[in-house]
């Protein structure tokens, strides 16, 4: 097989994309993904928290 | 500072030090009279100061506490002047650059001082000495009190921020003697290039090692914007640069790719280079030092994420919208404009989640010209995105490209969001790190807003003015389908624009100098409270708390 351009744009145009898509649809589960709620409430708010010394 | 080493420890960077300053003995004396041997003898100056350095220290006792228990801020404290050393320098070539294009004869017919070399020690100086050296100094504290725990590593730390700079400054001396790959933010040669590349792979494993250490449960989404960074410039650098030089006693190498594919690599670089250098990790700043200062959580957490990985994955394909009508595949400008109109989905979110942290504390963004600093910053990063996004158009960019329109948005992202994010973190981190109540003096934080927002406001609407001037000289035909300007024409038309933009860049510079001196300040004194001399005696509350005799 010869690699030429249209090989490329048509890899681009079809594995890329169902790559993105597939890569769009684990982000949002992973966000809204219900157990993750509380850790991410946490590390929105522990930064504000006292930081003078590493916690040991 | 050499006293929180360990005796093994100033031994190790001592040899360290001699291992560099040989191999810069080395190309000094196989150079020959190739700027290569001149770079050779500034590798061995810049190890012999820091050696003076380590030695001055070396008979202080040793760190007998288990530093463990401290947090490392050295690297961080030293990455700031650093920072605000090369804001200065940057700028001030910046404002000669300015300066040169109203009035040429300010290069004063040397070759050094032409404009096509120190041009680039503007965008080296700013992107890369002052944006590059904040970064690195705000990572290191970020990670920490993310994670909780020490830096890892003593020495590495230093060896990332050194040298880190010992790159930059090849970088900018290189300029100056002519020495340039001819690639944009990519002109350094193949031995600098190099030495980066180790550099950048040690920063790598020192921010990995002090993440796999962690105490808290999840990574705070911060240190993911600094991870992209890192990881990415890595990927770009590596491959944009991949060179043959032409001996190995000369600075002169030629690049791998061909063509048009040369073209589309350097502009994958040049594009991500402004998403992961110039916008992820000032995000990161943003999402740290934003609620740090303002005491809120960020709006939503869930926001952030999202704007994160999407941020992450479009900039990625939006590097051939530089190279709109010309030989690239047409399938690929289209691609390339489209994921730029795309990415300003999740730059808005990114803006707005910011801005939404802020709403309900707008009276601490009135009071604190820090917290204004970040917020102004904000509102530039949704306008030069928005700006990119609009730019990236095909039909629109035919107008501006070219022009000063695209220096405009330039600078409407780089002054407005990358260096006043900067400004706004580092004066929330300084009197932090230095244990201060406050800056020496907020008044003289106050007014480098001022000048901040002046010198950027009046650079950007100039740059807007001309740019789009320009772009319609270059496309207005006579009757008999001539162009009815010369190029010569649109000069003049530009010239009151140009002094306009040096008048900006010099307040926006002035506003940089005045926090160098406040940051400076703020280190070396021990803070004074504020005189309140003109309160009233009987109605300050100390003087109410004595009590009656
Ligand atoms: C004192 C403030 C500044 C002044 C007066 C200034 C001035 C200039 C000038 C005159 C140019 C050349 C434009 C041309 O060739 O037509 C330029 C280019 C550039 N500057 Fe600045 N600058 C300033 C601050 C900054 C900062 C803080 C950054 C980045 C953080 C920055 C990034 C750049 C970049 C990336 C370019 C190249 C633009 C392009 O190739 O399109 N500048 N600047
Ligand atoms: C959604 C975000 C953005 C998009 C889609 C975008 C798009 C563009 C476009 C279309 C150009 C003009 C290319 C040309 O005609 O040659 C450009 C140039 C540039 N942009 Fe942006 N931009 C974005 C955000 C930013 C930000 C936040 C900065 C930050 C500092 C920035 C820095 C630059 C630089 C330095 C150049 C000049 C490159 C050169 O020619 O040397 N951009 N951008």
């Amino acid at each position: 097989m010869i690699v030429d351009h249209d090989t490329v744009v048509h890899f681009a145009k079809s594995w890329g994309l169902f790559y993105l898509i597939g890569f769009f649809a684990v982000v949002c589960v992973y966000t809204f993904w219900p157990s993750n709620r509380q850790r991410f409430r946490d590390a929105k708010s522990k930064i504000l928290e006292r930081d003078d010394k590493p916690c040991r | 500072m050499i006293a929180q080493l360990t005796l093994n420890e100033r031994t190790s960077a001592l040899g360290l030090l001699i291992l560099v300053a040989l191999t810069g003995a080395l190309m000094a004396v196989i150079g020959g009279d190739d700027p290569f041997a001149a770079h050779g003898v500034i590798i061995i100056l810049f190890c012999a100061v820091i050696a003076a350095f380590v030695i001055s220290g070396f008979d202080a006792p040793e760190p007998r506490i288990d530093r463990q228990d401290s947090y490392y801020d050295d690297p961080t404290k030293v990455g700031i002047g650093l920072s605000m050393a090369w804001a200065v320098f940057g700028m001030f070539m910046g404002v000669w650059v300015a300066a040169q294009l109203a009035w040429p004869d300010l290069a004063f017919d040397g070759a050094w001082s032409s404009f096509g070399r120190i041009r680039p020690t503007h965008t080296t100086g700013v992107i890369f000495g002052f944006g590059g050296n904040a970064l690195i100094a705000t990572s290191f504290h970020v990670v920490q009190r993310t994670s909780r725990v020490r830096l890892a590593g003593q020495i590495s730390p230093w060896f990332v921020l050194l040298g880190y700079n010992l790159f930059c400054l090849l970088a900018v001396t290189g300029y100056f003697m002519g020495v340039t790959q001819s690639k944009e933010y990519a002109e350094p040669e193949w031995y600098a290039d190099l030495w980066l590349v180790v550099v950048w792979v040690t920063y790598f494993v020192v921010f990995l090692r002090t993440l796999a250490r962690r105490r808290e449960p999840h990574i705070y989404v911060a240190n993911w914007y600094f991870m992209a960074f890192i990881v990415v410039v890595a990927i770009l650098h590596i491959v944009n640069n991949l060179a043959v030089p032409i001996s190995f006693t000369q600075s002169k190498s030629y690049t791998i790719w061909p063509g048009v594919q040369d073209a589309m690599v350097q502009w994958w670089y040049g594009h991500n280079a402004v998403a992961f250098f110039l916008t992820a990790g000032f995000l990161g700043m943003l999402y740290y030092y934003l609620p740090k200062r303002a005491e809120r959580p960020i709006f939503s957490y869930r926001l952030s994420i999202l704007s994160f990985w999407g941020i992450t994955f479009f900039y990625m394909w939006a590097g051939s919208h530089h190279l709109h009508y010309t030989a690239l595949p047409h399938w690929v400008q289209n691609l390339g404009m489209t994921f730029s109109v795309m990415l300003l989905v999740p730059s808005w979110a990114s803006a707005g989640n910011a801005l939404l942290t802020l709403n309900g504390a707008w009276d601490k963004v009135r009071d604190d010209a820090t917290l204004r600093f970040m917020m102004a910053a904000v509102v530039f990063y949704g306008l030069s995105t928005f700006e990119g996004s609009f730019m990236a158009i095909r039909p629109v960019n035919s107008l501006s490209h070219y022009t000063d329109w695209t220096v405009g948005h330039v600078h409407a992202g780089a002054l407005g969001w990358v260096a006043l994010i900067t400004f706004g973190s580092l004066y929330t981190l300084v009197p932090a790190l230095w244990k201060r109540p406050q800056m020496y003096s907020p008044a003289l934080v106050e007014a480098h807003f001022w000048l901040a927002i002046a010198g950027t406001l009046i650079y950007v609407f100039a740059m807007w003015n001309s740019g789009i001037i320009q772009g319609l000289m270059w496309r207005t035909y006579t009757e008999e389908g001539s162009l009815a300007y010369s190029f010569v024409d649109t000069l003049v038309a530009m010239y009151p624009y140009y002094i306009a933009r040096t008048v900006g860049g010099a307040l926006f510079l002035l506003g940089a100098i005045i926090g160098s001196y406040n940051i400076w300040m703020t280190a070396k004194r021990p803070f004074m409270p504020a005189a309140t001399d003109d309160v009233p005696q009987a109605l300050s509350p100390a003087h109410a708390r004595v009590p009656a005799e």
